[in-house]
């Protein structure tokens, strides 16, 4: 700029082409810096009206009150511009620092995310959370247990195939055939019966053992969980109701249940209870052999040789028993097509669900 | 059990036609619904509609061809007809089944005008299998022999009609069943048919027809001694001369292939035909081979040997189990009367006196042998038979007459389609019956059943669902008052509730698992139908409850997911040498009978199964993986006897890209933190002073590198292990030993006896906080956690956290040392502190710690 302080009074157009020149400057100033620099010559002491107004005691007052007024405009005016160059410029420094600031977010590597649940441990607390909310405790039981508590109690005969050492691990302490993996989880109603809290309503769930080996649909070592329920007056209706209620809760509203008689030594009428095919709905497919219906597992009215066993009396209590498998529930539900993959732990199993 | 649909209409009138198929699958139903379980259906003898019966009258070589042959047959019509044919087992004069052009065979093959080796063939001559109605595949299915072309042909024989009304070959449904334990009545045609007529309200009927008996009484012929009646209750022998042993009618050689079992002969094939139909297994002998033409039932002498008719040699007497023990065990035997064995009572009989071709004198045993005796035998001799099967079941006692008169009604018909002579029956059987059944009565209380089912069934509608099953209800006895207890007002409601009829209840023979009054409620629910019993709502009293321990575990699952880890499942059966391999010598828990050596103890570690798990991701390429299990390990009583002791471990292995020890120790802090844990009270202990008798938990981990977890109050269970995996370990388990992995393991049933800290709030100070940043030289000898305590003890109630910032070893600080830098930061809850008091801290924080350790402040 070449127009300098001037200690005289401003001429004719002076201001103006002042005025016009620091315009000028400000529009033409790139960045803050310059701007900063440039504010004294523009409108602070450095600037011509400041000198301007230095010389307005030399004039008549009239003429003073004028062109002050004159020269304060002009002032206003060009510090507005500055000011409206320095909004801009600064918003243009920030946006200039944060787009030199750009990360590319699709390029982080990954990192160990989350863990996950076992599919089996999933469902086995979905299972216990529906009993749970059914008025049910859930109750534990050891894995090793006796003859007695396995099968004696259970009303199984002495000589019942399933007692085969084809079908159950035995344990090389005790006698032969005297302590075994337990083969259901049925051994927990025993204990709950013997501790003698009526009325009872309890699941027990947990790991069983059967002398299978294992392929595609059998694993020696597996997951049930039973159920219990003892109190006055429980009907075989109970029963069916409670199988319908916790079917739907698992498998949702659109699935049906029904009971068919089948054997178990330990209940007395005894079923099979099975669900619409999950596959098909119900109209039949391989899945279902063209029935329409799935198997889930055994039930039945608790035989009154099991009450008798464990010292709860038959004429004043019944109840119901029912069990089935969890790791056959997280197959049917997710179409695991091999069973091993449960015990495999490959992370890219583990990871899906 | 397989049950031709054609077999149960002999005794009921099932509308049913094996031809539609829907009306078949019904019927499946109504057999599931009754508890006899449809595992299969199977529709037979369709498809040869266009079969008809061929004479062969010349059979002519092909040039250059040695495998076919041109053969010329008559089928009824006016020219003979040219087949090419690959069979061999046929000649001149052989009556076969002819499938002419355009004929759909059961498999669904059609037959079509074919041209081989420049002669066109005019339809097939088939075998059994190609027609699904014969086993026999090795060549054309026989029909008749005739000698030459021009022999007359049998009675009733006439070239060119359908083979399957010559054969009485009807289309047919097979039903598969899976009959439950508790239905030997199950395991027998009539007792099928018995169920189904029930339930549709039809006519059952079995007439069995004594035969006419005639020449010198059974007790002149033959002999019979039982010498074991608790095992043999019931034995009857009858006698049959003159007995032709041809092949069957065909009706009963079809009905027992598709029942599943072999035609062997007429007298083979009756013996089968009764089993299958009425449910009594029964043994026919060649009277003439028969040593003293007579039979005697006793146990076998220890070490006596047998071969049965499978070709197999039995010991008998004496057992060696699985485990090497020797017993002496009762088998039943059926001897000659010269005491030689002969048959595996119930079970199988000996090759010996096997019945063949020239058999013409039958000693038909007919018996009840005791469930359990004959299922012990077959169980420790590995056979289960269609008798064994039966046996054990128990068979109806009231039906080894019937089953001997079948018997000789089907020698009848044998001998009559063979053209021979009727075979005769010896008057008198010889019946050795020491321990007669009684019929079994049952108290049944009308309430009580509606009760527990949950129904309204008054006392006629129970009649009518129980006598149609054999079952008999005395009405004389209704009205009875039911005892104290059976039936308590205000506890049911509804009519049935007030009802205190009992009915006597006569339990037929044929159900001997019907043994009390709940036995006899299951047939009343049965025969109402499962279906009809109203699902009623049953609300629980109680509050639900997940328990202590599963709160626990669940709580450690998400802690464990939280750090990155997945959760795994393995194995609670191992290989003995994983535990070797694991450094472990502890006594574990062996199973008595494992299917491979491989997998016969039980865990006494999850160290094991993780690792496995771990090596499994390794080899699929995925070696950076965090795992942890929750699950029981076992380890022997400590009396040596009884049962195993149970423990529920939480195992953490640490695989991750650069896991170690100290990621173990930050999971261990997160474990603590994460489930409330006053971490004060707990004691992290490491180094010389961890004895060898850490017991299970520290199996497998590096000496060095691992601390023991205790609470510092009783100091007495070590509540945790972390380290890391021992070098060695890994190496063992086919894991690089140059990684590290870290390992944490956690005794659940300890740690639910660890103090939980305060949940009363504690104010949070609004003044600003002060730091100051201590380093110390600290001999390698000291644990830093020495000295953090010592620190904390001594920064006193102002202190707010004492945090460690770096560990250095290196230039500046003395072999054998380390430089440790903590931050200890001050904070009071009422002023802001002044400089005056922090270095007062300060100077006393340093003077503690130079006083109570081998240690120095690095200036």
């Amino acid at each position: 700029m070449s127009a300098v302080a001037s200690d005289g009074a401003p001429r004719p157009g002076e201001i103006e082409e002042f005025e016009r020149v620091a315009a000028e400057r400000v529009a033409g100033v790139r960045d803050l810096g310059t701007l900063e620099a440039a504010v004294p010559e523009l409108t602070g002491r450095r600037s011509p009206i400041a000198g301007w107004k230095r010389s307005l005691g030399g004039l008549a007052p009239e003429q003073r009150r004028e062109v002050g007024r004159v020269l304060n405009d002009a002032l206003v005016r060009i510090e507005t511009l500055v000011e409206q160059r320095r909004e801009v410029l600064a918003r243009a420094d920030r946006e200039a620092r944060l787009a030199a600031d750009r990360l590319d977010l699709t390029e982080v590597p990954p990192a160990p995310g989350s863990g996950h649940l076992h599919l089996v441990t999933q469902v086995r607390e979905e299972l216990e959370d529906i009993f749970v909310g059914m008025g049910y405790e859930i109750a534990d039981g050891p894995e090793a247990e006796t003859e007695w508590y396995n099968f004696t109690a259970l009303n199984v005969p002495r000589d019942h195939p399933a007692r085969s050492m084809q079908d159950s691990f035995y344990l090389a302490t005790g006698d032969h055939e005297s302590f075994l993996l337990r083969t259901q989880t049925s051994p927990g109603q025993i204990r709950l019966l013997e501790r003698g809290e009526l009325p009872l309503y309890a699941v027990v769930p947990g790991r069983v053992y059967r002398r299978d080996t294992a392929d595609a649909r059998h694993l020696p070592v597996f997951h049930q969980i039973e159920g219990i329920v003892v109190d006055r007056g429980v009907t075989f209706g109970d029963l069916a109701g409670t199988i319908e209620t916790f079917v739907r809760e698992i498998f949702g509203e659109g699935v049906a249940t029904r009971l068919r008689p089948a054997y178990f030594p330990f209940t007395e009428p005894s079923a099979e209870f099975e669900i619409t095919c999950t596959i098909c709905g119900g109209s039949g497919c391989k899945t279902c052999s063209q029935t329409g219906w799935i198997e889930l597992g055994g039930c039945g009215m608790i035989h009154p040789a099991v009450f008798e066993a464990t010292g709860v009396d038959p004429e004043i209590w019944t109840g119901f028993a029912f069990g089935f498998g969890i790791d056959r529930i997280a197959m049917m539900r997710h179409e695991i097509g091999d069973l091993r993959s449960f015990i495999e732990n490959d992370v890219r199993f583990l990871t899906q669900f | 059990m397989r049950v031709p649909l054609s077999w149960l209409r002999e005794f009921t009138p099932l509308p049913t036609d094996a031809r539609d198929r829907e009306a078949v699958r019904r019927l499946g139903r109504v057999l599931d619904s009754l508890g006899l379980v449809v595992e299969g259906i199977e529709h037979v003898g369709g498809g040869l509609e266009d079969v008809v019966l061929a004479r062969v009258l010349d059979i002519r070589p092909i040039e250059g061809a040695d495998r076919i042959r041109e053969v010329l047959v008559d089928a009824g019509g006016p020219e003979p007809l040219t087949i090419v044919c690959g069979a061999m087992n046929f000649v001149t004069g052989d009556v076969v089944p002819l499938a002419k052009v355009g004929a759909e065979l059961p498999g669904g093959f059609v037959i079509g005008r074919r041209k081989m080796r420049g002669i066109v063939s005019d339809g097939m001559l088939c075998s059994g299998p190609e027609l699904g109605i014969g086993q026999d595949a090795a060549g054309l299915m026989l029909v008749a022999s005739t000698g030459s072309p021009d022999a007359p042909l049998p009675a009733g024989l006439e070239l060119g009609a359908p083979l399957a009304d010559y054969l009485g070959i009807e289309p047919d449904a097979v039903f598969d069943l899976a009959v439950e334990p508790n239905r030997p009545d199950g395991l027998s045609i009539i007792g099928v048919a018995r169920d189904l007529a029930a339930r549709l309200g039809l006519p059952f009927e079995v007439s069995v027809p004594s035969p006419v008996t005639s020449g010198p009484p059974a007790s002149e012929l033959a002999s019979l001694e039982l010498q074991a009646p608790d095992a043999c209750r019931h034995m009857l022998a009858r006698v049959v001369s003159g007995v032709a042993n041809g092949v069957s009618p065909p009706l009963v050689a079809r009905r027992l292939l598709l029942a599943g079992m072999r035609p062997l002969g007429a007298v083979v094939d009756a013996s089968n035909y009764v089993m299958l139909e009425l449910g009594q297994p029964n043994h026919p002998y060649d009277l003439d081979t028969l040593g003293g033409h007579g039979l005697s039932v006793r146990f076998a002498r220890p070490g006596e040997r047998l071969v049965t008719l499978d070709g197999t040699e039995r010991l008998l007497g004496r057992h060696v189990d699985a485990l090497g023990g020797v017993l002496e065990v009762e088998d039943l035997l059926i001897c000659d009367a010269k005491d030689t064995a002969v048959g595996l009572a119930g079970i199988m009989g000996g090759a010996a006196t096997e019945i063949g071709e020239s058999t013409s004198r039958v000693l038909l045993e007919v018996a009840e042998f005791a469930p359990l005796v004959v299922g012990r035998t077959a169980k420790r001799q590995g056979v289960r038979s269609e008798a064994s099967a039966r046996f054990e079941r128990g068979i109806d006692p009231a039906g080894l007459e019937r089953a001997a008169d079948r018997f000789c009604e089907l020698l009848a018909a044998a001998a009559a389609y063979a053209g021979a002579a009727a075979p005769v029956v010896a008057p008198g059987d010889l019946d050795e019956h020491p321990r007669p059944s009684e019929t079994r009565r049952v108290r049944l209380r009308l309430a009580r059943a509606n009760a527990l089912l949950g129904t309204a069934l008054s006392v006629s509608r129970v009649q009518q669902l129980l006598t149609p099953i054999g079952f008999g209800v005395d009405p004389a006895n209704t009205g009875e008052t039911a005892p104290d207890g059976a039936s308590t007002p205000g506890e049911t409601t509804g009519e049935a509730a007030l009802d205190t009829t009992v009915l006597e209840v006569t339990v037929p023979s044929f159900r001997p698992d019907v043994q009390r009054e709940v036995d006899v409620v299951e047939e009343i629910a049965r025969h109402h139908g499962y279906e009809r019993i109203t699902p009623t709502r049953r609300r629980s009293p109680n509050v639900g409850n997940l328990g202590a321990r599963n709160v626990t575990r669940r709580r450690l699952r998400r802690l464990m997911t939280g750090l990155g880890a997945h959760e795994a499942w393995t194995s609670s059966i191992v290989d003995p040498s994983l535990h070797v391999r694991a450094g472990s010598h502890a006594g574990v828990v062996e199973l008595a009978n494992p299917m491979v050596q491989e997998e016969s103890v039980l865990r006494s570690h999850l160290l094991l199964g993780l690792l496995g798990s771990l090596r499994h991701n390794v080899s699929h390429r995925n070696p950076a993986v965090r795992l942890f299990e929750l699950g029981r390990v076992f380890s022997p009583s400590a009396a040596g006897e009884g049962l195993p002791v149970e423990h529920e471990h939480l195992g953490l292995l640490l695989g991750g890209d650069g896991d170690d020890a100290s990621a173990a120790v930050r999971a261990w802090r997160v474990l603590v933190d994460g489930l409330g844990l006053d971490a004060a009270a707990l004691q992290l202990e490491q180094g010389p002073s961890l004895g060898p008798d850490v017991g299970a938990l520290a199996i497998g981990v590096h000496p060095s590198r691992r601390g023991l977890v205790l609470d510092a109050a009783t100091k007495l269970q070590p509540v945790a292990v972390i380290g890391e995996v021992d070098p060695e370990v890994l190496d063992s388990f086919g894991l690089s030993r140059d990684r590290r992995v870290g390992w944490m393991v956690v005794d659940l049933e300890q740690l639910e006896t660890l103090p939980t800290r305060s949940d009363l709030a504690r104010p949070v100070s609004r003044f600003p906080s002060s730091d100051i940043d201590l380093a110390f030289l600290l001999g390698e000898e000291t644990p830093a956690g020495d000295l953090e305590e010592v620190l904390r003890e001594s920064a006193g109630e102002l202190c707010e956290s004492v945090r460690l910032l770096d560990a250095y070893r290196g230039p500046g600080v003395p072999e054998g040392a380390r430089s440790l830098a903590y931050r200890v930061r001050f904070c009071a809850l009422d002023r802001t502190l002044t400089d005056v008091e922090v270095a007062e801290l300060r100077a006393r924080c340093i003077a503690e710690v130079e006083s109570k350790l081998p240690a120095t402040l690095r200036r």
